[in-house]
């Protein structure tokens, strides 16, 4: 991992597969297992609009991973991620409704066209850095949108294209309580995924890449091949993600794939951790939830003397995207870190209890 | 002494727009050597070094290692050849860990990849990696670095990461090691440690050494043979006290400069 993991007090590793383990401790092993079975039983715990936050938090999570793969892990930038996220959206309603492929198996190969499109407007990334990079992103980002709304054939053009729910074995997964389950399996698979990268090879090399990319070289990693790839590994995670979403609505349209979705998942990305994986679930959990807090506090304060001075009521909508910007903005100053160094904080503070000394 | 020189460099040149940075320098390094090169500030030690591990591509002239011609080589193919180098300017991985540091020298001998890498379990990567940890662990106890393997890089005090920098370049399993400044800004204690790791390297895992120095007292002592670099051009190589004797160096580099350089290496 690319960040120094936390170690309590006499906890000794007498193996080197101990202690490359991706949770450092077993406490926080089990707190994570714990988490996925509070999730798993979260059908039966809460109402479906909980449920529908957490497949939000799930598929959008794993568009997330990718572009924090590509600019947490690696230090490139992207700011057209929304529409890998909608490629893999489209491309998985194309294989399912056009080629008949069912969503358990269009899902995946979704994934992997959008890798290959992603491989594709990362080889400017081999040349090209830091703002140079992010106007050749954000090409990426005009032109896939441009071909959206063009592309009758693949995207059903302004009309959006229908896409069927996901089954397995005849069991059609077309409500919250059952769907939270594939997204479930799918945040489950990709990030113990990523975490594996990230201690071997390649994730490795992405991360020397990163930090100094001309010792990197020296050490036998082809720049241009690992720049590239993190783009390949970045769409991987965009297109899943996308096509769950599409699966998940039954329906996919180019709305909200514009530039102020990119940013959002930048935001995430920044707020959770550049190069923590459970900090990106962290952010995106954060940004998803946030708008919903907006709107709790707008509504508790409806009808009282703040809400007729400030207008709350029609302001709402703004008042949601100036949280988001501020929320962006309070993190760059106060905790550039992101929530996983936060955590990591407080977990740091509780290190010697009772005996903070 | 074999006949078969590891490193040949033949005529090197390169210029930077109208600077002639090095002019036509030749030298042979044999195998199981620690060569050094000395020369004031700006002689073009840098750049030689740089010519070998593919940083600049030299304007004329040609570099081979073990009779293969690799003067045009990508750097990154220079790792899998066996050629290591540090820096001058440190060069670690500041966020990853100093395992994770030496683990990236091992890059070009792992084969897991990032298909291989995410089914850790499945696909083998996991013993793979336990088994190159476990040759990694063998440069960290030989550099007694144990203490801070789990520590981020960037941390780290300077002699410490200058160590890490040199178990990265190990870890690649070189036989030819380029280090550039190994002991600058370093305590007389660390330079004496720094001198018997490098000595270690040479006698013990038998890795041919070219190195750039500028304490003279180190490179006296421990070179096989050194070589003299002053405005980008040879000016001798041979036996330390041969190159210590030399009107020449005397005059061009050690004569008069050498007080201000033992000031330097005092500051």
């Amino acid at each position: 991992m690319a960040t120094q993991a936390f170690r309590p007090c006499g906890d000794f590793k007498s193996s080197y597969a101990a202690d490359q383990t991706i949770f450092p401790t077993a406490w926080s092993r089990n707190f994570c297992i714990l988490g996925v079975v509070l999730v798993a039983a979260a059908p039966f715990l809460v109402d479906r609009y909980v449920l529908s936050l957490l497949i939000q938090i799930g598929y959008l999570g794993i568009a997330a991973l990718g572009l924090n793969i590509l600019v947490g892990f690696t230090g490139q930038i992207s700011i057209g991620h929304a529409v890998f996220f909608g490629f893999g959206g489209f491309a998985s309603c194309f294989l399912n409704g056009k080629a008949g492929i069912p969503p358990i198996l269009s899902i995946p190969l979704a994934g992997l066209m959008t890798t290959a499109v992603g491989l594709v407007f990362g080889i400017p990334a081999a040349r090209l850095k830091g703002l140079y990079l992010a106007i050749a992103t954000l090409a990426a980002q005009f032109i896939l949108l441009d071909f959206f709304g063009r592309a009758e054939w693949f995207t059903g053009g302004s009309n959006g294209t229908v896409a069927d729910p996901v089954s397995l074995f005849g069991f059609k997964f077309d409500h919250d309580e059952s769907f939270l389950y594939v997204v479930l399996f799918y945040v489950v698979v990709l990030y113990v995924a990523a975490a594996n990268l990230m201690r071997t090879r390649d994730g490795r090399a992405l991360v020397a890449v990163r930090d100094y990319y001309l010792a990197a070289e020296m050490m036998g990693v082809n720049l241009t091949k690992y720049r590239t790839l993190s783009f390949g590994i970045s769409s991987f995670y965009a297109g899943i993600g996308g096509a769950l979403y599409a699966h998940y609505l039954g329906f996919m349209s180019i709305e909200g794939l514009d530039i102020s979705f990119s940013i959002q998942f930048l935001a995430m990305v920044i707020i959770g951790g550049l190069g923590s994986i459970m900090g990106t679930l962290m952010g995106t959990a954060f940004m998803v939830l946030l708008p919903q807090g907006v709107n709790f506090l707008a509504r508790s304060l409806d009808g009282s003397a703040i809400d007729h001075a400030l207008g709350l009521h029609e302001g709402l909508p703004f008042l949601r995207e100036m949280a988001i910007g501020a929320a962006i903005i309070l993190f760059l100053i106060f905790e550039p870190d992101g929530l996983a160094h936060r955590w990591k904080q407080i977990k740091a503070y509780w290190k010697l209890y009772p005996f903070s000394y | 002494m074999t006949p078969h020189p590891v490193l040949v460099a033949r005529d090197v040149s390169i210029r930077f727009g109208g600077v002639k940075a090095l002019t036509d320098v030749s030298f042979e390094v044999r195998p199981g050597e620690l060569f050094s090169i000395i020369g004031p500030n700006g002689a073009g030690k840098t750049s030689l070094l740089n010519c070998i591990s593919g940083r600049y591509r030299p304007t004329a002239g040609s570099i081979s290692l073990g009779g293969r011609d690799i003067t045009h080589l990508k750097p990154n193919k220079r790792a899998a050849i066996g050629i290591g180098r540090t820096f001058q300017n440190l060069a670690l991985f500041g966020h990853m860990s100093v395992l994770d540091n030496i683990m990236v020298g091992r890059h070009h001998l792992l084969k897991n990849n990032f298909l291989t890498g995410p089914l850790y379990w499945l696909s083998g990567a996991r013993n793979e990696e336990l088994a190159h940890r476990r040759e990694v662990e063998h440069i960290i106890d030989f550099l007694e670095i144990e203490a801070v393997r789990h520590a981020t890089a960037g941390t780290l005090s300077y002699g410490l990461r200058k160590r890490v920098e040199l178990a990265r370049a190990m870890a690649l399993k070189p036989k030819l090691l380029l280090l550039d400044e190994p002991m600058a800004g370093m305590n007389l204690e660390e330079k004496e440690d720094m001198a018997r790791y490098i000595l270690d390297l040479n006698e013990e895992w038998g890795i041919t050494i070219v190195m750039i120095e500028h304490d003279m007292g180190v490179v006296m002592d421990i070179s096989h043979r050194v070589m003299v670099l002053d405005f980008g051009r040879k000016i001798a190589d041979g036996l330390p006290a041969e190159i210590m004797e030399n009107a020449y160096v005397k005059k061009a580099y050690l004569g008069e400069d050498l007080p201000d350089l033992e000031e330097d290496a005092a500051a």
